[in-house]
């Protein structure tokens, strides 16, 4: 578990024609897209439309039935692309490790792959809790946060590895308004800092405009439509329209 | 169910190769065994009392009646430390430990924690496997050495004790120290080294591959245990014979 095997520079993400069926059921039917390096790819698309299942796709944990994915140009299965480039992924339900504390949870990655002492550790961690508004919970047990809480956890986690690449599942579902702006804002500064290439799924359409270079809708396991924030706003392909404009009003 | 032992053995295969680095990972090591030990020393010790109290309680009025009192504590001795030292204690830390295991790594399974390991480049074998299977390799042993000593104490107090069998304790351990060689301590620790290494793996690779949310968090757990048990009684023969065979 030594240091990984620094490349520089920004990953590019291509998936070709990816295939995956659960149980005789096809979850992606044919998934293809280009994500640039540096570049903001939002994803968004209703549930259970495999949204998840291609974020795991593309960091190597489900191997699909046919079709590729390439990082970087190259292959993500194997666990070559992992040990020469840092990747993170903010899973939708935090996935933090129970047995440790917030603290332990967020500083995991420089801990195991013996990246800096534990005092830089300790202050690397105060300062990415305190970036995600947890300042000071470090000694917590991830089962004394709320489920918004561990999501900020998981946040900071993915913030401590400074990735190239990184991919967001859901990262506002569960959190009110203001905290929602404020992850919202933790992306763009990590983006403008680091410019890292990110992928979001999200169904939250204030985020995705916010951030995105360009939307993807995915439905049906399909892609729908790809394009910028403004010629996704502008498509007159109803399903899409829909999903962008549906309001609840109170009649 | 050769698929399984297939992928147990590749389990055996990727955590020795992982071993190299168990230097770094000495404090989780050091956390498994004193979880491991806290866990299971009380147990240990009245489990052993009681065994080595049963085994003279059944064997010694026989022996007395045919004039063989003076043969009870080698009968006693050499059964705890080659048999049920061993068997008994490997029982216990399989329903013990191996099921915490189980338990413990299924979880992390189900609630997507390895999944979150292997994004950050964690081996789970690393992390996970191998410090629990050197805690273990070191426990079990260590246990039955602790618990060969007590069973011999079970037994030489009901031997005392017993209206029916009276045999003294100086000539119970006088016997026992005559019939017992390091050999005998050796064949148990050996034993206890292969029990060892079962329930470790097939704790942890039940664990691995747990799928299903809690219920199959539950089901794991149960195999976990039942499998080792299995495994354990029929490792215990093999291991027997083979060692039999080199005495
Ligand atoms: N490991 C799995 N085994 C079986 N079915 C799965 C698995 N993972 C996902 N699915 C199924 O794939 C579909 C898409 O799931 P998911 O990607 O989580 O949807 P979402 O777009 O809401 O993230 C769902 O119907 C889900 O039941
Ligand atoms: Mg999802």
């Amino acid at each position: 578990m030594s240091a990984p095997e620094q490349r520089n520079g920004n990953v590019s993400v291509a998936v070709r024609d990816l295939r995956k069926s659960f149980n005789g059921e096809e979850v992606l039917k044919g998934i293809s897209f280009d994500v640039k390096p540096g570049e903001t790819f939002v994803i968004m698309g209703p549930s259970g439309s495999g949204k998840s299942v291609l974020l795991k796709h593309i960091i190597g944990l489900e191997e699909p039935d046919s079709g590729e994915i390439l990082s970087a140009g190259q292959s993500v299965h194997g666990s070559e692309v992992l040990s020469k480039y840092r990747l993170a992924m903010v899973f939708q339900s935090g996935a933090l490790l129970k047995s440790l504390t917030v603290g332990e949870n967020v500083g995991l990655y420089l801990t195991e792959h013996r990246l800096m002492e534990p005092g830089e550790i300790a202050r690397v961690v105060a300062e990415k809790l305190e970036a995600v508004g947890l300042k000071g919970l470090e000694d917590r047990s991830p089962s004394e946060l709320s489920g918004g809480m561990q999501k900020r956890v998981a946040i900071a986690r993915a913030l401590v590895i400074d990735p190239q690449l990184v991919l967001f599942d859901e990262p506002t579902s569960e959190l009110d308004p203001l905290m929602s702006v404020n992850i919202g804002e933790q992306i763009k500064q990590m983006r403008d800092r680091l410019h890292p290439t990110i992928l979001v799924v999200t169904h939250d359409r204030d985020l995705a405009f916010g951030i995105a270079d360009r939307i993807a809708m995915i439905s049906e396991g399909k892609i729908r439509f790809i394009g910028t924030p403004n010629e996704i706003k502008n498509s007159r392909d109803p399903m899409i329209q829909t999903f962008i404009h549906a309001e609840l009003t109170n009649t | 169910m050769f698929y399984n032992i297939g992928q147990i053995i590749m389990l055996f295969w990727r955590t020795l190769q992982a071993l190299p680095k168990a230097w770094l990972e000495r404090k989780k090591v050091y956390d498994q065994l004193f979880e491991i030990g806290n866990a299971s020393l009380l147990m240990v010790c009245i489990l052993s009392l009681f065994i080595g109290g049963v085994l003279a309680l059944e064997t010694g009025p026989t022996l007395v009646e045919r004039g063989l009192s003076g043969v009870l504590g080698r009968m006693v001795g050499l059964s705890m430390c080659r048999e049920l030292g061993p068997l008994m204690m490997a029982i216990l830390i399989a329903g013990r430990i191996g099921s915490a295991m189980a338990a413990e790594i299924g979880s992390m399974r189900v609630y997507q924690e390895l999944d979150a390991l292997r994004t950050m480049n964690i081996s789970p074998i690393n992390y996970l496997v191998m410090p629990r299977m050197i805690a273990m390799v070191i426990a079990l042993p260590a246990l039955v050495v602790f618990s060969i000593p007590v069973g011999w104490l079970g037994g030489a107090l009901v031997s005392t004790f017993n209206a029916s069998i009276s045999v003294p304790v100086e000539t119970f351990f006088h016997d026992l120290r005559e019939g017992i060689g390091v050999a005998d301590v050796v064949h148990g620790l050996v034993k206890a080294l292969v029990f060892a290494v079962a329930i470790g793996l097939i704790s942890c690779h039940q664990g691995l591959v747990t799928i299903g949310g809690p219920r199959g968090i539950g089901r794991s757990v149960t195999k976990a245990v039942v499998n080792s048990i299995v495994v354990i009684l029929i490792l215990d023969y093999f291991v027997t014979r083979f060692l039999i065979y080199f005495q």
